[in-house]
């Protein structure tokens, strides 16, 4: 009877399986709820929703399957086509300069420009990008986002394209990772569990049975021995970079670290941007103020200790390999000086990198890097993550 | 046997329907949402209502599911091996049981509850599956097999600092308690300080309010939070009006009871200093 619910449930990506289901038909034949629509609703979200993050996905099912609502959400939810003028006249009035308003005239006003973009968007069909006459990206019709034409309309577009610039000078605010996300990182952790070492390290305060067994029957009278419990003994140092082309795949690294920090007891962790230098940073806020030297680091965590890199490796390759390259200050030092020294000291070190594999080959820098890392670079995937960690775990 | 909620617990209808569905079909119910918003008073309030005993089971990070099952002490077994102590030759007198088998054997049902069970071990939930699944396990060390007599109502909290398997969570009903919104908290107020002044605790929680509203707070204030506060405005006597938010001192009156954090003060002393600077 509610199967269509069910399968609408699972097209909207919230994991209920038939287990789920079963139950909730259960506490309808119990008797749970009856002719109460809101009870029925409460009952089916505590039955089949397990999680928070899926409470309003369910909400929005729920409604679009018993009241016939309409079902909005995501972009599929607003109608391009049908766009409601006045949002448009209102965004480019606040938007546009005199002069660029004065532009809009001289393609015959702003009705017109409206009227012309409603009828390419009927004529188009599919994806665009390029030309100079559809509505895409990257193009010179006035239509579309990243474009050039003063008198351009944007259409769905983030973040500005004219901000990529060889040298950041000019400071710029990046986010601190933020650990309390818990996004799917069971997934990561269980693949990071090939890390752990145990040790029994610290007070003697566990039996030891076999050992005890052992020295009872060697001396004739009850000997018990005691050992140390065991711990995971593994110490981790995690670099990773922020800002600049890691701002697509910050979700990823987020997990990753959220993941770890809850997983490691000795886990310490820094901040580099593109490439490792003479310094790195604990707090991105702070980033300009309270720089670590690398050497400090060098020096303080022992070669004991295990060393992830996180990062796209994705910079100018001069970034890498000259003095002076860093986009971000003067570095007495190449990029690639730095990774060796680091290297040197921690034998056992990866690199995680969160951009596909099949394109590393197309970055010089990358490259370079895999070089420097003795090809120890993996793709940031739950299979790349186990391979790194079995690197890791490698006795040196 | 339905729960309908207790004098000192506001419970709201969907908590209600998820606590006697769980009740009803017999399953566990998971029971997760912000720190201080009632998850392990729930327990409590279940088994005060329907008069039923309750057994706590605090998890903790060295928590393992087997010492909620029983334990098996060989260090006085082979102590009283020494002595010739006659007991030592029966094991069982060596099993001391947990948590879980005290539930599943007492006479009249109970009602179980596994706090924070996200501190224990990533594994740990789904060691427990079968012995929630059946109410029953096996005890290796006898051979024999304990069965639930009466199915206890089990209630799990977690704080979602780990993430629990799919396995484990579908065996389960879940509630999310949401953070109350103003009627829902002065009636909690109320239950908890019968008769206390309406301006003082209109005029608290319009603050409270404002301070969980400030961006960027490491810890947000809950319920008990707001509790302890108010018993605390209650205690030093102050008057509505002085709670009113002067520009000057960002930070509330009694503050320690509302921020746990220096980080938190901090960020209050900086708003302050701000305000300062303006005004």
């Amino acid at each position: 009877m509610f199967l269509p619910f069910f399968l609408e449930l699972k097209a909207a990506k919230i994991p209920v399986s038939l287990r789920e289901y079963l139950t909730l038909l259960e506490g309808l034949d119990a008797g749970l709820v009856t002719y109460d629509v809101e009870g029925f609703y409460y009952l089916a979200r505590s039955a089949l929703v397990k999680d928070e993050r899926h409470l309003d996905r369910f909400d929005q099912v729920f409604g679009h399957v018993f009241k016939g609502l309409e079902l909005l959400g995501g972009e599929s939810g607003v109608d391009i086509a049908n766009l409601p003028e006045e949002w448009l006249r209102r965004l480019a009035e606040k938007h546009l300069t005199e002069e660029e308003k004065k532009l809009i005239e001289a393609l015959g006003g702003f009705d017109k420009l409206m009227e012309t973009l409603r009828q390419r968007l009927e004529e188009q069909k599919g994806r665009h990008q390029g030309g100079s006459k559809w509505i895409g990206t990257a193009g010179t019709s006035p239509f579309g986002a990243y474009g050039y034409n003063p008198e351009g309309v944007r259409i769905g577009q983030d973040e500005g394209r004219h901000g990529r610039a060889v040298k950041v000078w000019d400071k710029r605010e990046f986010r601190n990772f933020d650990d309390s996300v818990e996004l799917g990182t069971r997934n990561i952790k269980v693949a990071l569990k090939r890390l752990r070492r145990w040790v029994r390290e610290g007070a003697d305060d566990e039996l030891d049975l076999s050992g005890t067994i052992r020295s009872t029957a060697e001396h004739g009278y009850l000997d018990v021995q005691t050992r140390p419990e065991r711990r995971n003994h593994v110490k981790l140092l995690m670099f990773f970079d922020v800002g600049g082309s890691m701002d697509e795949h910050i979700r990823i690294a987020e997990e990753l670290f959220s993941a770890v920090r809850s997983e490691f007891k000795h886990m310490e962790y820094f901040y580099f941007h593109n490439c490792l230098y003479e310094g790195v940073w604990k707090d991105n806020r702070r980033r300009h103020a309270e720089k670590i030297p690398t050497l400090d680091l060098i020096h303080k965590y022992g070669p004991d200790y295990k060393v992830i890199f996180v990062g796209d490796a994705a910079m100018a390759p001069y970034e890498v390999s000259h003095a002076g390259g860093s986009v971000e200050h003067w570095n007495e030092e190449a990029g690639a000086i730095w990774l060796g020294r680091v290297l040197d000291h921690w034998k056992n070190a990866a690199w995680l990198n969160p951009s596909k594999e099949q394109y590393w080959d197309y970055t010089a820098s990358t490259a370079m890097i895999r070089k420097i890392f003795a090809h120890r670079m993996y793709p940031m995937t739950l299979a790349g993550i186990e391979g790194a960690t079995r690197e890791l775990s490698r006795r040196h | 046997m339905r729960f309908e909620g207790t004098a000192a617990y506001v419970a709201d209808k969907d908590l209600m329907v998820a606590v006697n569905a769980a009740i009803a079909l017999e399953r566990p119910l998971l029971v997760k949402g912000e720190p201080g918003t009632g998850k392990t008073e729930l327990a409590r309030q279940i088994a005060a209502a329907l008069d039923l005993e309750l057994v706590e089971w605090n998890v903790k990070s060295t928590t393992k599911a087997q010492q909620g099952l029983y334990e098996y002490d060989a260090v006085s077994r082979l102590r009283d091996s020494q002595l010739g102590d006659a007991k030592f030759n029966d094991i069982a007198n060596y099993i001391k049981p947990g948590k879980l088998w005290h539930a599943f054997t007492t006479d009249r049902k109970v009602v179980l509850l596994i706090d924070e069970i996200d501190k224990a071990d990533i594994e740990f939930p789904n060691d427990l599956l079968q012995e929630l699944d059946r109410n029953e396990f096996h005890v290796y060390e006898t051979g024999e097999t304990i069965r639930a007599m009466h199915r206890p109502i089990v209630i799990i909290t977690s704080n979602n600092e780990k993430e629990l398997p799919d396995a484990f969570l579908r065996r389960c009903f879940f509630h999310y308690i949401r953070f109350p919104d103003v009627e829902t908290l002065t009636r909690i107020v109320e239950v908890h300080y019968p008769g206390i002044k309406q301006n003082l605790v209109r005029a608290a929680l319009t603050q409270f309010y404002e301070i969980r509203d400030v961006p960027g707070l490491k810890k947000k204030p809950s319920t008990s939070e707001a509790l302890d506060w108010i018993r605390l405005l209650v205690a030093d006597d102050i008057a509505p009006e002085d709670l009113r938010a002067d520009p000057k001192n960002a930070l509330p009156k009694l503050h320690g009871a509302l921020l746990k954090n220096e980080q938190d003060v901090h960020l209050f002393e900086r708003l302050a200093f701000m305000a300062r600077r303006q005004g």
